[in-house]
């Protein structure tokens, strides 16, 4: 094998052995003392409800687009009534979790990149480390447990938005009956869905915090650095969405369901 | 029966005496790949003195004050602090040597989104369990102490680069470390400015009987630090005047040449040397 090529696979091990190893420290962090109770009810705050108009937008205009689009399609088979049931079911099983998730990455993910980042080439990481406070617990844990908690949250209501948009423009663009929507909404759906849509943001909520964390503390270069950590946050946590997606529904399709 | 002196014991007494080693490099390596930073790097700093660590940018001077601290390890050497071997503990293990030492960062390091109370309190309110008025005080004592009591709820940003340092220093000064390591503190600050954060130094070491380990490039600062000494005046004021002989030779330089120690001395022997390196330096 050429060795640059060698080169970037090893690189590659190393990024990902270090991001385990990051993981596994905040894991072990969030059983023992001390915690750090403020900073996770700030990141709460912070990634929830700050994530709300965002979330909310998001979700709203693809619930809409989504029923016109299905309302079009659906016409040819003279299927116009049942097109809450495609809403219902694209949202809650995919389009919420996915798109929650990568407004999140937008949003959140850049954010932490940025501003741990910024810590570490301004020597506040090692300030804090100086002082004696250990920067996973600090820094890594409430941002962790912020991801896993809030995604779910905002998926939710994404998912809600979604659907009562679907329901605006089925309402009026496309004239169905109030009635009608909501029920086939809630014909299409099966709790299997419903546990599928639900456990896919934890682990999105997971991977969005940790990835920006893990990319934020490895920041090295100055500010041009942490442009780079950012960028590199925001495609990196896109890119483990998508792909968690995939991995997440062929986990419930194959052990689940 | 009395109770048996254990090796911790003992270790503390001889910290407590006159003229103990609060820090000891021995034969000190770290080398970044190919590049060799320390080399053989051996040093003592006495209880209550001062070390000053001169050299260029890129000499190694940052590196050794951070191996000190254990937030870098030496490939190989043993360092001593307050009779703990830092070089062998764990991260969990440091946080009880970093109790007694406070670090001074370049730029400061304050933390961006906390006033300078918070700053300042970090430590106390965030790792230790003292009521929050007593830490209030000790955070207003160190305010007065660097002449800043003003700036209590101001963000960082909002200082200068000066007040920004001072503020470093009392956030570092906060829980009384006995051993204080400043990292380029002066650098990028005008000498007005600069010889009021050499103040602070001067005061700390003299007043609060802290060890002081000064890394820097600047020579001025260097000078000043190592000619004078603080003393309370009529009415308790605190006076920086020059230095006596004997507190001057408290003072020592280390001279660090790609890594490598070149020179170790007072200020009068640093400027009496001949090496041509020492003297282009100086001049």
């Amino acid at each position: 094998m050429p060795i640059p090529i060698q080169r970037w696979f090893k690189q590659a091990a190393f990024e990902v052995q270090e991001y385990v190893y990051l993981t596994c420290s905040a894991f072990a962090a969030l059983f023992t003392r001390p915690f750090y109770r403020h900073d996770a009810i700030e990141q709460l705050d912070l990634i929830g409800f700050g994530s709300l108009t965002v979330v909310l937008l998001s979700g709203l205009f693809t619930g809409m687009a989504l029923a016109s689009q299905s309302g079009l399609t659906l016409d040819q088979f003279g299927a116009r009534p049942v097109v809450g049931r495609l809403v219902s079911a694209s949202m809650i099983k995919e389009l919420g979790p996915v798109l929650t998730a990568l407004m999140l990455t937008g949003r959140i993910g850049s954010g932490i990149a940025a501003e741990l980042g910024s810590m570490v080439v301004s020597d506040q990481i090692n300030a804090l480390r100086a002082l004696g406070t250990d920067p996973v617990r600090k820094l890594v844990v409430p941002r962790m447990i912020a991801g896993i908690f809030m995604a779910p949250v905002l998926t939710v209501i994404a998912d809600f938005i979604g659907i009562s948009g679907g329901w605006v423009v089925a309402r009026y663009q496309l004239q169905v009956n109030s009635s009608l929507y909501w029920a086939s909404v809630t014909k299409a759906l099966y709790m299997h869905d419903v546990w599928m849509g639900l456990a896919k943001p934890f682990v999105f909520g997971f991977l969005i915090a940790t990835i920006a964390c893990y990319v934020g503390l490895r920041t090295s270069g100055g500010t041009a650095g942490v442009g780079k950590a950012t960028t590199l946050s925001v495609v990196a946590g896109s890119v483990a969405v998508i792909a968690a997606d995939f991995f997440v529904t062929q986990f419930f399709i194959g052990f689940v369901f | 029966m009395a109770k048996p002196i254990t090796t911790s014991d003992q270790v503390r007494q001889i910290l407590n005496e006159e003229g103990a080693p609060v820090v000891v490099f021995d034969h000190v390596q770290l080398a970044f790949d190919e590049k060799v930073v320390l080399k053989n790097v051996t040093f003592t700093l006495i209880k209550g003195h001062t070390k000053i660590i001169l050299g260029a940018s890129g000499s190694g001077k940052s590196t050794a004050l951070k191996i000190m601290i254990g937030l870098l390890r030496a490939d190989s050497g043993v360092v001593w602090v307050n009779g703990q071997r830092v070089d062998q503990l764990t991260e969990a293990e440091l946080m009880a040597v970093r109790a007694d030492l406070g670090m001074i960062f370049q730029e400061g390091a304050l933390f961006d989104s906390l006033t300078v109370r918070e700053n300042v309190g970090y430590k106390l309110y965030e790792e230790t369990d003292l009521p929050l008025e007593q830490v209030d005080k000790r955070v207003e004592e160190v305010l007065g102490f660097i002449d800043l009591e003003e700036h209590i709820e101001k963000m960082p940003s909002e200082l200068s680069g000066g007040q920004r340092r001072r503020v470093a220093i009392a956030r570092a000064m906060a829980f009384k470390p006995s051993i204080m390591l400043y990292d380029e503190a002066t650098t990028g600050l005008d000498p007005i400015t600069a010889t009021t954060v050499d103040d602070e130094m001067i005061k700390l070491r003299d007043l609060e009987k802290v060890s002081s380990l000064i890394v820097t490039h600047q020579l001025r600062d260097a000078f000043y630090v190592a000619t004078h000494m603080a003393r309370r005046g009529a009415r308790g004021r605190v006076e920086i005047v020059a230095a006596t002989p004997d507190k001057e030779r408290e003072t020592e330089f280390i001279m660090l040449k790609e890594g490598v120690i070149i020179f170790e001395g007072d200020a009068a022997a640093l400027r009496a040397s001949t090496d041509p390196y020492i003297v282009n330096f100086l001049s």
